[in-house]
């Protein structure tokens, strides 16, 4: 009976040993599989074709040539390679405003008929109708329609995941976004981290580090949320009059909201480095005769440099990741940044602000998962940095 | 003395460590003032909101008077659930990292994977809730979900400080268990596991106070915008405390109206997070004393 | 002629009273072995010469400690200077995480030396005298970790010694090292002597016996007894020395 329960108990435990590996192995499925569908959606909208006459040579439209098409930035044919002819944009509204009713059918039965009748009336047309309607109708030639290239999605330029009719996925302006705020964050995170990290483990008074220690890892725990609406309600305004911007909201915001937030992580695991120090390494220093900050800068930081990196690479990763409080500052505007102080856009953001009104299973909603592959392979590559820098230290000493 | 040194440089260098001291010193009060600033401005604007009405109603005129009842409850709801997963399962896999995994490569395997875990962004979390528990496991969007992707979230901070509390008991109590007849699972139970205990259960507690502010994880499985009536059942959506202030704080219709209930709210997410912390200080402290007056 | 004199030093961990009224001299070129069981004080003490227990926040001193007859504790003593009169190597070897070369270097550059010849020349000389020339003159830029542990306490005497200290405090220097390294340090000291005041804490009465010229027996905080080496091992005045030096300690 005995030996039966120390079996039982060896394989219970034994099997749940490996939950967090189970986990990341569907965590990696499920979001991939989300992520790959993306790639075999087509440019233009499920279901629906662009419909030319077929006088018309263009063979191939990018997503971002179609977005201009349809927004009337391109209004030759000439500037896609095609013919020295306008352009007319149909969409299947349009129908409802040159025909009647009965002219449709009551259930736009003739509805085709009458969309091929406008192409072949016009040379210059392209039309956004439904595939079934224009399939088997004489002299209107169908656009073929290629698969979202995989070079459009990582090299993109452009966000406009909600475009009809063909929504564009370039993930640039949200990998920039991100890496602005987080290099912000940490080019102002750093200085303050190092500087209260080495006082708190080498030269604050005894009291003092027993005060400002706890407070520090109790503001590590704080909510995100909290740090949004702080920003929000004040650091946007503050921002605002500073600069004179004329909006807070901005890149900037999302800095020193995540600055704030990483400076817990770094102080901690850098001061936990620092103290880890031998103290007969610092007393050797200081019997040679060098300054306590001789001491702190020639022996100190080269012992716990490892330590040090680690608590600033955590701390970036906490950026990079970090949603709400970002969501709440930066003005998520998707657009390639030029400057620091304009509403900016990141990854996460964009995951939490769009995943609500994306159709599950819609190119959308897997452009979105795709992101959160993204997001989950860099910090993947950042544990394993700090990984293979522990390891390191290891072997040294 | 046949140094030869120049004899200002002694000068310089106490001059130097004087000056880089002064301006950490300040770095340091700066930042620990920053934060007490943002502390205080929360619990400064949000302790006036704070009535017996605003903690027990729900809110009305949509969001822009009334309580945050609601809101409470689900979180309150999101937390029990999501330790109902997280300690169990945290435990045992700690365990078996401490006392069952055989050295070396696999435990180094599985430590990493847990780190990993560990590092994963929450909205990740709540992209893989989504897929997973609300439409593969089809629970939809309800407190059973929310809980399931917060613990997952709680679970790498339960197996590690299982692991750590495990490892740090002396190996004599182990040997002299087994020696008495007893089983490994025996002595798991009855030697080690109490005295582990008590560090498990403050990870816990603490894993459990972030758990109560994460608002990314339950944004697409469980947070519901508004709900006039209390969740039922484990299938229903629910209201939950930081999804509440990221809605009254950023969407509605009368931002102005809406600030205090985002001062009152952020106030009673603060108040969690320090409850837990002085739980759990409370708890290690509690035993700490049982275990010497034994 | 004195190199240390200690007056009725009395010394305080918080309200624990570590050392009790110790006086004792110790002459120039010497080297003096201070014994007895641990926690009877002999470290603290020997800490004391440097100022090394001003790092150890709630301790107090009585009493007066002089070199070269400057009280060391005098309100306009630079402990700086203190210290790198007063070299001093650890019980467990502590290289800094630099090369070889560095490590040695170390002293000179903290006070403020920039002549690089002169490094160059006093890192070779210090590591001469620490007969660690011949085994690391090829790698002076490597890790000093990558030394052995001997080696490494070796380095670290090298390294005190490169600021040609007046006087050298020696905590356990090699308890932590096997029995060939250990007769390395041991011929080190020798080879000091006459030259450099060496202070030894050591919990082997063997190497006491083998290395110094005068040695103090400590126990409970208080110096039971103090003379010449030979005779403290010999023929000591008390018992209680008698009974440690022969092994028949309570």
């Amino acid at each position: 009976m005995k030996k039966w329960i120390d079996r039982i108990a060896r394989w219970v435990f034994t099997v749940s040993g490996f939950t967090t590996s189970v986990v990341i192995l569907l965590i990696i499925g499920f979001l991939f599989t989300e992520a790959a569908g993306l790639f075999r959606n087509p440019i233009v909208e499920e279901g629906y074709v662009l419909a030319l006459n077929p006088k018309n040579p263009v063979k191939e439209l990018s997503a971002e040539q179609i977005k201009q098409l349809f927004d009337e930035d391109i209004t030759n044919w000439k500037e896609v390679g095609g013919p020295d002819l306008p352009v007319r944009v149909f969409r299947l509204e349009d129908l409802d405003q040159l025909y009647t009713e009965e002219q449709l059918g009551a259930e736009y039965e003739f509805a085709g008929a009458k969309i091929a009748e406008q192409v072949q009336q016009s040379p210059g047309i392209v039309a956004f109708v439904p595939d079934v309607l224009v399939q088997e109708a004489p002299g209107v030639r169908c656009l073929p329609d290629r698969t979202i290239p995989l070079k459009d999605v990582l090299l993109g330029a452009e966000w406009y995941p909600t475009a009809t009719p063909s929504p564009i996925f370039g993930i640039l302006p949200l990998v920039s976004g991100t890496i602005w705020v987080s290099f912000f964050a940490i080019l102002i995170a750093l200085p303050f981290g190092l500087a209260v990290s080495i006082y708190l483990a080498e030269i604050a008074p005894e009291k003092v580090h027993k005060l400002f220690k706890p407070v520090i890892e109790l503001l590590g725990g704080i909510p995100s949320v909290v740090y949004g609406f702080f920003g929000l309600a004040v650091i946007v305004p503050l921002l605002q009059q500073t600069f004179g911007l004329p909006v807070g909201e901005s890149g900037l915001a999302g800095s020193i909201v995540l600055a704030i937030m990483a400076l817990p992580t770094i102080i901690t695991v850098a001061e936990d480095a620092m103290r880890n120090c031998p103290r007969t390494m610092r007393e050797a220093s200081l019997a040679l005769g060098a300054t306590r900050w001789q001491t702190i800068y020639k022996v100190v930081i080269p012992f716990s440099i490892t330590g040090i990196t680690s608590g600033v690479v955590l701390g970036i990763g906490r950026a990079i990741g970090e949603t709400m409080a970002v969501l709440m500052v930066t003005g998520n505007a998707a657009i390639l940044p030029s400057s620091i102080l304009e509403p900016l856009r990141t990854i996460p953001a964009t995951i939490a602000a769009e995943l609500g009104e994306a159709p599950a299973g819609g190119a959308h909603y897997q452009a979105l998962f795709l992101l959160g592959v993204i997001l989950f392979f860099i910090t993947l590559f950042i544990n394993s940095c700090v990984e293979f820098v522990s390891a390191r230290n290891k072997f040294k000493r | 003395m046949s140094l030869p040194i120049d004899s200002s440089y002694r000068r310089r260098k106490l001059w130097l460590q004087q000056a880089v001291f002064a301006l950490f010193r300040v770095l340091s009060y700066a930042v620990v003032a920053v934060l007490f600033l943002i502390l205080g401005f929360i619990l400064f604007h949000g302790a006036g909101v704070i009535d017996w009405t605003f903690l027990t109603e729900a809110p009305t005129d949509g969001m822009t008077s009334g309580g945050i009842w609601p809101a409470i409850v689900g979180t309150f709801w999101l937390m029990v659930g999501s330790a109902l997963f997280a300690f169990p399962v945290g435990l045992i896999s700690g365990i078996y990292m401490s006392e069952y995994a055989p050295d070396g490569r696999l435990v180094a395997f599985i430590r990493t994977m847990t780190n990993n875990l560990a590092g994963i962004p929450s909205i990740v979390f709540g992209l893989f809730g989504m897929a997973f528990f609300v439409n593969y496991l089809s629970f939809g969007d309800s407190i059973l979900a929310g809980s399931l992707t917060l613990g997952l979230l709680a679970l790498p901070v339960v197996i590690r400080t299982t692991e750590d509390a495990f490892r740090d008991i002396a190996p004599s109590y182990r040997e002299g268990s087994l020696a008495l007849g007893a089983t490994k699972a025996q002595t798991i139970w009855r030697v080690l596991l109490p005295m582990a205990m008590p560090r498990v259960i403050t990870g816990l507690i603490l894993s459990l106070g972030r758990v109560s502010g994460e608002t990314a994880p339950i944004l697409f499985t469980c947070a519901a915008y508004f709900l006039p009536k209390l969740p039922e059942s484990m299938f229903d959506q629910c209201m939950a405390l930081p999804y509440h202030l990221y809605v009254v704080a950023t969407s509605g219709t009368d931002i102005e109206a809406q600030m205090p209930i985002a001062y009152g709210t952020a106030f009673v997410l603060i108040v969690i997070v320090l409850a837990m912390n002085l739980l759990a200080n409370a708890v290690r402290k509690h035993f700490e004393k049982k275990l010497k007056s034994k | 002629m004195n190199k240390i004199e200690a007056k009725n030093v009395d010394f305080y961990y918080g309200s624990f009273h570590a050392l009790k009224h110790i006086s004792l001299d110790i002459p120039q070129n010497e080297v003096v072995a201070f014994i007895g069981p641990s926690g009877c004080g002999k470290s603290t003490f020997l800490r004391l010469f440097n100022r090394m227990n001003d790092l150890i926040p709630g301790t107090r001193l009585t009493g007066q400690i002089s070199i070269d007859g400057t009280d060391i504790y005098g309100r306009s003593v630079d402990v700086d200077l203190l210290r790198r009169d007063v070299g001093m190597v650890f019980q467990r070897p502590n290289p800094f995480p630099k090369s070889i070369f560095e490590n040695v270097a170390y002293g000179l550059r903290v006070n403020g030396v920039k002549d690089r010849a002169f490094i160059a020349q006093r890192v070779e000389e210090a590591l001469k005298g620490a007969a660690l020339w011949d085994e690391v003159k090829d790698k002076l830029k490597e890790s000093a970790y990558a030394l052995s542990g001997g080696q490494q306490q070796r380095l670290c005497i090298a390294r005190a010694m490169a600021v040609e200290p007046s006087v050298l405090l020696m905590d356990e220097p090699a308890s932590a090292l096997d029995p060939i390294s250990t007769a390395k340090i041991e011929e080190l000291i020798c080879d000091l002597s006459g030259r450099t005041t060496v202070v030894i804490v050591t919990h082997s009465m063997q190497q006491a016996a083998r290395v110094s010229n005068k040695t103090a027996f400590f126990y409970l905080g208080e110096m039971v007894e103090y003379g010449e080496t030979k005779k403290i091992f010999t023929n000591p005045d008390q018992e209680a020395t008698q009974n440690y030096i022969t092994g028949r300690f309570g």
